[in-house]
């Protein structure tokens, strides 16, 4: 099985292994870097679940090899805070009720991350696009809804 | 007293879950784990005429490949265990763990591959190879009890599996005195369990250690604890079921799988740590799911709308093995009189195999579809007799003065099915102000105009909530001071660990902050049930409250004693036992435990015993029944059958609101469940019953832009079953939705006489019905 050396930065810190080039990001992350908050619910790009930022933008690492990954900068859920205790997209999910079982939890979080940054004003419609990637089965989505509008205030200051 | 309980607390899962710290199934890694796996069934009826391993053995980092043969001797032909047994039954068929010399579901396990890395169990397992000679099979249910049909087994004569009746009343004169009578058939469809997290299992074996450890997806640890014992013949004792963190259940993780015999035995031979997790297509072809049902039912009623009686006949689709005993069937029927005064009712359900993957509940079990039978019925006098379908059900519920309210029929133990309170009225007028049901028609007519089509439908329903037999908790404050919590349930996002710190820290005067929550491991504490049903915050609250009440009880009383005080005098407050008025004087709840597990002095004070702690068995004793109306208002577009959901209305009553934020979250939920199962989900076989939807790109679940704003009011009609007067919220969004929502479209398109009556309902349908109407006229 081919190998190459893959060498990204997680959440501000460096991983690098030798691994299989069919190995994904997700397993990457998941396995090589011991980074188990991205979740794999499809492993076929339409749940969401397993969405982290590479260069600041939303991809989903199930459908993307740790080797189309090498070099470059990933952000996964554990690092959104940074060493703060909550991101303010984390604390309005918890206000708002935004998750129950909370393992599509991550892909939304990070989902809404990226839009947030393109979008810092949204309406619900906006919101509810912006997530339109991402499935819950828990929740109605509404409580999301709400931590999206919630946190775009925050992230503007408005809190 | 209360600071908690009814307040809109933040959930203390939360901060975990959100940062990534979730520890769910695929998170668990042991040292010198394995992983595995599962050689599948490709045919959905075939027989195995042999399966070749060895040049999957022979792969690098290939452990060992297990077939049927390779379990062992004892299992080589021994089906797994039926965890809900029935005199319902007449064939009762069971899987066994791995496949012997026929397969009768595509996906059915055949063998096991355990490798070094998931990888390279995978390789191996798309390198074993297995010689079927294909045999016909039977799809769809309707056809299952015709002489010609295909058999789903070998060996069997007939692919019924059992016959089930509810009845009371006298229904033939309900029927022949009725001056109107209507009829209609329907085939409700619903998909599958969707969790985002796969199911999954990770095993450790310890013979001289702790024996068998087994860490599982589950809502029902000890269910799987008590199935695996019996099939494995040891003693419970020696087992040890965890649930970890886990993502979202619905239904099909309550069974017990083949994978959970399976993982465990090869863990054992293997004496290293195995762990199996489901993919996606894994989960559509072999987790349980719910499945077609076939109704046909004909109501008898007076001009006025009252009715009279109902009866008829259903076709449940069991899919290939007996998994759930006869327990759909049983939740199909009971729930059939709903929220209404009927005085006759007479319908058999015949069970029937098919060569698709076993059927089990799915969140709400048959109650969805019992009440989309029932309300298929109001909506039926209703178009008949051209009444207002909100005035049919009002018409027809059970009255606030007729509690507690026995329909006619009995449980499977015997016990006459009760009602034990609500307010159905109050519901329906409640959610008829939320969603301006009055003004409706004159929105609809003026929508027209411009060429819009608006529909609005209501659905009510009932809900049995907190089944039994029992749920426990330990209640004890530990000698920090901290109050620890302990009892069987098994959580999969509902809040538990929230919900009931929040009843015991009420009873214990403590912070929310200083209650540990522990459950879902059979190791730590020995009784459980299941997550299952909308039974968890009626049964175990009761255990909790009781519990924490017997430790507030003795904290007071040994206080008394150590302060030399009346207990009258006493109050629990802020973590410590003072003197009312002077709260300077006092005990801390960590003294007192301290006193009672007296390391320095030795003596535990006269008259007390050790510990400060409690545990409370809660035997569960009838239904709480949980209750409400929905309204759903939809838009069609009659050129492409589109249908927009514009507004969704919700009044709910499930008791006392312990958490309301929770509870909404849970009915929320549970109504997205149903328009997934009105509009979306369905589960496509061919002929030969090969799966067509295994992804979702195939298979439709609910998703943000398409779902409306959902108005939610609550009323609190307590129960009087258990002393918080709580009832169950985790089904009763679900259980209604798919009639409101197809009643809502078929008053849409009340221009073109259209009537639905299958679910889940597709543009392309909506479209050929709007056809077959410009044919007639």
């Amino acid at each position: 099985m081919d190998k190459r050396d893959v060498s990204l930065t997680v959440n501000g810190r460096v991983y690098s292994a030798r691994v299989e080039t069919r190995v994904h990001l997700a397993d990457f992350l998941r396995i090589e870097a011991g980074l188990t908050g991205t979740h794999l619910g499809c492993e076929h790009g339409v749940c969401g679940a397993c969405t982290v930022l590479l260069d600041g933008e939303a991809v989903r690492s199930c459908l993307m090899l740790a080797v189309q990954a090498n070099n470059r900068s990933v952000t996964t859920v554990e690092g959104l805070a940074g060493d703060g205790d909550l991101h303010p997209i984390q604390q309005a999910f918890r206000d708002n009720h935004g998750l129950q079982c909370g393992f599509c939890t991550p892909g939304m979080v990070m989902s809404l991350a990226a839009y947030l940054d393109e979008d810092p004003d949204p309406d619900e419609a906006g919101i509810r696009e912006a997530i339109s990637g991402n499935i819950c089965r828990c929740t109605g989505y509404q409580g999301i809804v709400a931590a999206g509008i919630q946190a775009a205030a925050a992230l503007r200051g408005e809190e | 007293m209360t600071r908690y309980v009814g307040a809109n607390v933040l959930r203390s899962e939360d901060p975990r879950l959100l940062t990534g710290r979730g520890r769910y199934i695929d998170d668990i890694s042991l040292a010198g784990m394995a992983h595995a796996a599962f050689v599948r069934a490709e045919h959905a009826h075939a027989a195995i005429k042999s399966i070749d391993v060895e040049t999957a053995r022979s792969l690098p980092g290939v452990q060992t490949v297990m077939t049927l043969d390779d379990l062992g001797e004892q299992y080589a032909d021994k089906p797994m265990v039926q965890p809900y047994p029935s005199p319902a039954l007449q064939q009762d068929i069971r899987l066994h763990p791995l496949a012997g010399d026929e397969v009768c579901f595509v996906g059915q396990p055949i063998a096991v591959v355990v490798a070094d890395s998931r990888h390279a169990a995978e390789d191996a397992a798309a390198a074993v190879h297995v010689d079927y000679e294909p045999l016909p099979a039977i799809v769809d249910c309707r056809r299952a009890l015709d002489t010609d049909a295909p058999l789903a087994h070998l060996g069997t004569e007939s692919n019924h599996v059992g016959r089930l009746s509810v009845g009371f009343g006298d229904i033939d004169d309900a029927f022949q005195g009725a001056p109107h009578t209507f009829s209609e058939e329907f085939l409700q469809h619903r998909g599958g369990c969707h969790a985002m997290e796969c199911r999954g299992v990770v095993a450790l074996d310890d013979p001289d250690g702790d024996g068998l450890t087994v860490y599982s997806s589950t809502q029902a640890p000890y269910l799987v604890r008590a199935m695996l014992a019996r099939y494995l013949e040891e003693d419970e004792s020696r087992l040890r079921v965890i649930a970890p963190d886990v993502g979202g259940g619905f239904g099909p993780k309550a069974g017990v799988y083949p994978e959970e015999i399976v993982i465990p035995i090869a863990a054992r031979v293997l004496g290293r740590p195995v762990k199996w997790v489901e993919d996606r297509r894994e989960h559509f072809i072999a987790t349980n799911q719910q499945g077609d049902q076939f109704w046909t039912l004909s109501v008898a009623a007076e001009a006025d709308g009252t009715i009279r009686g109902v009866r008829g006949r259903v076709t449940c689709d069991n899919g290939a093995f007996t998994n759930y005993g006869a327990l759909l069937g049983v939740t199909s029927l009971n729930p059939l009189p709903g929220p209404y005064a009927i005085p006759a009712l007479d319908v058999e359900l015949d069970m029937v195999f098919t060569n698709t993957p076993s059927k089990s509940p799915v969140r709400g079990a048959g109650r969805p579809n019992a009440a989309y039978a029932m309300e298929r019925m109001i909506e039926a006098v209703a178009r008949g007799l051209q009444l207002d379908p909100a005035d049919v059900r009002a018409r027809n519920f059970v009255t606030a003065d007729q509690f507690p309210y026995q329909p006619g029929h009995k449980t499977g133990h015997g016990q006459p099915i009760t009602y034990d309170s609500g307010d159905f009225h109050g519901c329906l007028e409640k959610v008829k102000e939320v969603a301006d049901y009055d003004s409706f028609k004159s929105r609809q007519l003026a929508a027209r105009e411009t060429g819009r089509y608006l529909g609005i439908g209501v659905s009510s329903y009932i809900e049995d909530t907190g089944m039994g037999p029992y749920e426990a908790a330990t209640v004890r404050v530990q000698p920090s001071g901290k109050v620890q919590v302990q009892s069987g349930l098994a959580s999969q996002g509902q809040g538990h660990a929230t919900v009931f710190s929040q009843v015991v820290a009420d009873q214990l005067g403590v912070d929310f902050d200083d209650v540990v929550y522990q459950s879902a491991d059979t190791g730590k504490f020995p009784l459980g049930v299941g997550t299952v049903a909308s039974r968890t915050v009626v049964a175990a609250s009761t255990a909790m409250h009781e519990a924490a009440i017997a430790v507030r009880d003795k904290a007071i009383a040994l206080a008394a004693h150590l302060l030399e005080a009346a207990e009258d005098d006493l109050q629990i407050e802020d973590g410590m036992v003072s003197v009312k008025g002077d709260p300077g004087t006092g005990v801390t709840l960590g003294e007192l435990a301290r006193t009672l597990t007296p390391f320095n002095t030795g003596v535990v004070p006269e008259g007390f015993s050790p510990g400060l702690e409690a545990t409370s068995h809660n035997v569960t004793r009838g239904a709480a029944t949980a209750s409400g109306s929905h309204i759903a208002e939809v838009e069609v577009d009659i050129q492409t059958g589109a249908v927009t959901l514009l507004e969704y209305s919700i009044a709910h009553d499930c008791g006392r609101m312990l958490n309301p934020q929770l509870v909404e979250g849970q009915v929320l939920g549970g109504v997205v469940h149903g328009v997934g199962n009105a509009l979306f989900e369905r589960m496509h076989y061919d002929d030969a019953g090969q799966p067509l939807s295994v992804n979702y790109g195939e298979y439709y679940l609910p998703l943000a832009a398409e779902m409306p704003h959902f108005n939610i009011s609550h009323l609190e009609t307590l129960s009087p079953l258990n002393p918080l007067g709580v009832k169950g919220a985790g089904e009763g969004g679900t259980i209604p939705a798919a009639n409101a929502i197809i009643a809502a479209i078929e008053n849409a398109l009340a221009p073109f006489d259209v009537v639905i009556s299958d679910y889940p309902v597709d543009p392309q349908r909506i479209c050929q019905l709007l056809d077959e109407s410009a044919a007639r006229s």
